[in-house]
């Protein structure tokens, strides 16, 4: 199984160093520490293991150092910085690993963007030696990169030519799309194998700055003191910890704290059932502080981020996620209150922040996502943006025999109309919505209230509303779902989820990473004479020349 | 008629100002390239070139012809009027490329695109050790034991220049305007800098006296070697014909860095002999002497073998891989050779550390070249101590130099990250310690070589730790003065 959970002192490959305003991520692959046997992590090259620990670091860096502005990534290795995702892990991997792998990398990036733009943690990479592939992709999610000017420090994206393949982590996009790196320049650095140094780096916007070794040290603070000015973040606060997670797993079921998923095999299908508040929402600031990793917004999200990676990683057969919660709508309404109200506090930026981001890892999960809304649920605020990112929702009119609570309800709050945008930019309701605005609109008028499945209805917020006699319909569908082929699930889902402008991230997620996969599947890459099978034995690929 | 084609086959021609048989005057885009780069060249050699001899008259030899005959002309030059000049070994018309995925294709005479950058990074790799290692020996003149040592310092400083003069004609040549840019390059990184450091490691390493000088010439040249016999066997002609002729210079290095180390041999059992010492492990009172002892050559010659084996690269390589498949860079001797030249299935015995051990293990032989190449270095290496060891033994001295085990002090490849004695055994970090003294040279022997070096510059004369040559340079007597030291 892989673990997603893991801490400081079990790093194998990294070593996070906090002083003051500033803190140090220092990449040291152990060769020997993969996740899986068959290779070795030379020339720090990582696989999913090493990036596993990223993101953990990070994550600590926003929660538990949020003194920190400035995040001064290197390599502990000497004339190497990174060289990017192993060869042979990848060309040894399944390609549902391959894809999940490159999922979670990209997502460990774009939060690295995501903690920049939103939390004011800043990256600064340091590049001594070369950074290829993946690894000049890790620079390329920073803020500001220096390159040693050493006549041998070198950036390249050396995929197509050396592999066949594209750079899977946003650096095709990021080098035209956020450094702004003209095509054609583009395009010969992307078929420059051994890459591009010193000047021409910087002329062609591939770098920020270069310095000499002598100078590097230097230049290095001096960038690092200029990034810190421009952080929100206040120095000297302190942080709370994020002890290790109370997760049980028996059988097929999976248990934490606030999130219980339960499969069922041999139907393909997990239910994950998210728990709502069951203590008072803290009354300040202060006592949100305190609660720390205890506080409700931030243990449900550690809990189901978890559990998505879980279900993504370790689950591929399982096909359909169903969404359920059990709770009270007011209290989760009252905890989103008490973030809004304290927006400009660091706790309460750095949970909005996570929540945003794991609505955006399932927003990219690509199983069939479907919600379930019952009596007892607490499909309001923040966890109805968990019934927004599905591709269906069902609601119950009324109740089932015997059940007499409340009729279910979605209940609409201040955090469904902008606290948390997809990567499109749009919230999920404005997604919804692109035909009609006036649907957003109708929708916020009706904040605050309980609403029953026929106004849901009619509102458009939910795909079906039955009445218990037409439930079965639940039932039905699900096992038509089971019945299509999984990939034109993913494909279909994938499309149909991201309508409406296109982002940085969209154009990650959705262009470059179709591309790559259709690339990782062809022959000219993945067969037997491909060039990642090929790579490592001096022999070339043999290439089917017919371009498609 | 133009002069390159009224000058016969193999000669010189000394109409440009750059001496060629590559029919440059022909060739006016090269040419151009070439002179527009001369200028920074000789600023270089000024600047870093051998210090404080720039204006004396040294006996050296200058190639007039490829031809193995009578290619050397001997002369008094001053070093900045040598004339580096671009030769290439004859053309064969039917040359093949040897081995790899293109054997039996007609070798090629221009670069293929596909293998452009491969060997453009080959070609830059080599070309910027050439430099270097007269960067590293610029100081050596003033504490030269001769002038026929000094001579012989000027000749491997000035056939250095002259084969970065051949890598760069290469660059101009074939690969546009990024190769000049890479010549430019050539010029621009500097032995030992800390900004801009030459390529490899063992290039970055001072040269302080003359005993590195000749266990440098020996150990790393010779690795020099090896690359250039790769490289000779290359498909891609121009490349393989350069590397032949370079090859012919090179040996001369091999020569000097041999017979420097034998003559030191040679003097230290001879004057142990005359003092009556048995022991070669009486080290103060050979030392007392003024005579470098043998267990300190012993440790020089652990050092300098180490450093060397780490320009081999990984035992296992990728890249050797492509150069072998591609046609670029093939295996030492590699026509003489009998298998089918592809190793498309053979496999090769590496030295790899198992479970603490080291152990042979057979890779794939396409991934397994620089492993090859190393085996064979070794062999070459192991062929001159040999004959080092016949002088001890001749002079009755008890005691042999021998290679330490590839695993000993090592920084690149399998045995990286442990430590090693040189007879082989994997150490604790404490047993390292305690050991390093003995088997590397330590500040203290530094200090004691460093104390021989006083210049001996008198005609005929040789400083006391080392002995007179057999023969002189093209057979000139004894006391023939070798270099005229221009003073003031």
């Amino acid at each position: 199984m892989i673990d997603f959970q893991t801490t400081p002192q079990r790093y194998r490959h990294w070593k996070l160093q906090v002083d003051g305003d500033t803190a140090q991520l220092i990449m040291d692959v152990s060769e020997d520490a993969g996740l899986f046997p068959g290779y070795q992590l030379k020339l720090n090259s990582y696989d999913l293991g090493v990036d596993i620990e990223l993101s953990d670091a990070i994550q600590r860096l926003r929660f538990e150092h949020p003194g920190v502005k400035v995040v001064i990534l290197k390599s502990g290795k000497e004339r190497v910085f990174c060289a990017g995702a192993n060869i042979r892990m990848l060309a040894g991997s399944t390609h549902a690993h391959k894809v999940n792998f490159c999922k979670f990398t990209n997502e460990t990036r774009n939060g690295m963007e995501d903690a920049s733009a939103h939390s004011g943690l800043k990256f600064l990479c340091a590049i001594q030696g070369t950074a290829a592939g993946g690894g000049y992709e890790l620079a390329l999610a920073c803020d500001h990169i220096i390159l040693a000017d050493d006549g041998s420090s070198t950036v390249s994206l050396p995929e197509l030519p050396l592999l066949a393949v594209l750079p899977g982590t946003g650096g095709l996009t990021r080098v035209t799309d956020k450094r702004r790196v003209r095509r054609d320049l583009a395009d010969a650095f992307c078929t420059t194998e051994e890459g591009v140094k010193g000047k021409r780096a910087v002329a062609w916007r591939l770098v920020d700055t270069t310095a000499p070794n002598s100078k590097f040290q230097a230049a290095v603070s001096d960038a690092a003191t200029k990034l810190a000015a421009t952080s929100i973040r206040r120095s000297g606060t302190t942080g709370i910890t994020l002890p290790p997670l109370a997760r049980q797993i028996e059988g097929d079921t999976v248990t934490y704290a606030n999130v219980r998923v339960e499969i069922e095999r041999a139907s393909r299908r997990a239910t994950i059932t998210v728990q709502g508040p069951t203590s008072p929402v803290p009354a300040s600031a202060g006592e949100m502080v305190a609660l720390g990793d205890q506080f409700w917004p931030l243990a449900c999200a550690r809990d189901l981020d978890d559990a998505i990676l879980h279900l993504r990683l370790n689950e591929l057969d399982i096909g359909v996620l169903t969404f359920k919660t059990s709770g009270d709508a007011l209290a989760v309404l009252a905890h989103d209150a008490l973030l809004a109200a304290h927006a400009d506090h660091w706790l309460a930026r750095e949970i909005t922040g996570f929540w945003r981001r794991l609505l955006k890892r399932i927003d990219v999960t690509s199983r069939t996502l479907v919600a379930q809304i019952t009596p007892g649920s607490c499909f309001a605020g923040s966890l109805a943006e968990l019934a927004f990112a599905c591709d269906r929702t069902f609601m119950l009119s009324g109740n089932f025999p015997g059940d007499n609570r409340a009729s279910a309800a979605i209940t609409l709050g201040a955090a469904n109309f902008g606290a948390y945008p997809m990567s499109n930019d749009l919230t999920r309701l404005q997604t919804r919505f692109l035909g009609e605005p006036a649907s957003v609109a109708a929708a916020q008028s009706h904040s605050g209230k309980p609403l029953d499945a026929e106004t849901c209805d009619e509102l458009g917020l939910v795909t079906m509303a039955y009445e218990h006699i037409d439930w079965d319909e639940v039932r039905v569908f699900l096992e038509e779902r089971a019945s299509f082929s999984p990939d034109g699930l993913t494909g279909l889902e994938a499309n149909l989820r991201f309508p409406g402008p296109e982002t940085m991230e969209t154009r990650i997620f959705g262009r470059l990473t179709a591309w790559q996969n259709w690339i990782f599947q062809r022959a000219n890459a993945a067969g037997e004479n491909g060039a990642l099978k090929r790579y490592g034995t001096g022999q070339k690929a043999e290439f089917n020349r017919e371009r498609v | 008629m133009t002069a390159s084609s009224a000058t016969p086959a193999g000669a010189v021609d000394y109409s440009t100002k750059i001496p060629n048989n590559v029919g440059l005057v022909d060739d006016q885009r090269v040419l151009k390239a070439l002179e527009q780069w001369h200028p920074g060249y000789i600023d270089w050699w000024m600047a870093q070139g051998p210090d404080g001899f720039q204006s004396s008259d040294v006996y050296l030899r200058t190639a007039i012809s490829i031809d193995p005959k009578g290619w050397a002309k001997f002369d008094y030059v001053k070093m900045p009027e040598y004339r580096w000049g671009i030769l290439l070994a004859p053309q064969e018309t039917e040359r093949k490329v040897n081995f790899g995925a293109h054997k039996g294709e007609k070798a090629w005479q221009d670069v293929p695109g596909e293998y452009r950058a491969m060997l453009r990074r080959l070609i830059v790799i080599q070309g910027d050790t050439e430099p270097a290692s007269v960067e590293q020996q610029r100081h050596l003149g003033k504490t030269a034991p001769s002038l026929y040592d000094m001579r012989n310092l000027f000749q491997v400083n000035v056939e250095e220049g002259r084969h970065l003069w051949a890598m760069v004609y290469l660059l101009h040549k074939y690969f546009g305007k990024d190769g000049r840019e890479e010549a430019d390059g050539l010029l621009q990184r500097r032995s030992g800098d800390v900004d801009q450091p030459r390529m490899l490691g063992a290039f970055n390493e001072v040269t302080p006296d003359w005993l590195s000088f000749f266990m440098f010439t020996f150990f790393t040249d010779r690795d020099g070697k090896m690359q250039l016999e790769s490289l000779a066997q290359s498909g891609f002609d121009p490349m393989s014909r350069t590397c032949r002729f370079m090859l012919t210079e090179e040996a001369h290095h091999m020569f000097v860095g041999e017979t420097g180390v034998g003559r030191v041999i040679e003097r230290t059992c001879a004057a142990m002999k005359a003092a009556g010492i048995e022991d070669p492990y009486d080290i103060a009172k050979i030392r007392a002497l003024g005579v470098v002892d043998l267990p300190t050559l012993q440790k020089k010659a652990n050092l300098h073998f180490s450093l060397s084996l780490d320009l081999f690269g990984s035992e296992v390589s990728t890249n050797a891989a492509n150069f072998y498949h591609s046609g670029v860079k093939g295996r030492f001797m590699e026509t003489r050779i009998e298998d089918d030249h592809e190793l498309s299935r053979a496999t090769y015995p590496v030295l790899k550390l198992i479970n603490g051990e080291l152990k042979l293990v057979d890779e794939p032989a396409l991934t397994a070249l620089n492993m090859r190449l190393r085996d064979d270095y070794v062999k070459d290496c192991q062929g001159g101590i040999n004959r080092w060891n016949k002088i001890i033994e001749k002079l009755g001295i008890n005691f042999r130099i021998a290679l330490p085990s590839v695993a000993f002090h090592r920084h690149i490849g399998e045995f990286k990250d442990v430590k090693a004695s040189p007879d082989g055994r994997l150490l604790s970090d404490m047993e390292w310690i305690k050991g390093e003294a003995q088997w590397l040279p330590s500040k203290d022997d530094g200090d004691f070589i460093a104390s021989l070096m006083e210049p001996c510059w008198e005609r005929g004369k040789y400083a006391n730790w080392i002995a007179a040559p057999k023969i002189g340079i093209d057979n000139k007597d004894g006391d023939f003065e070798y270099v005229r030291i221009a003073r003031g």
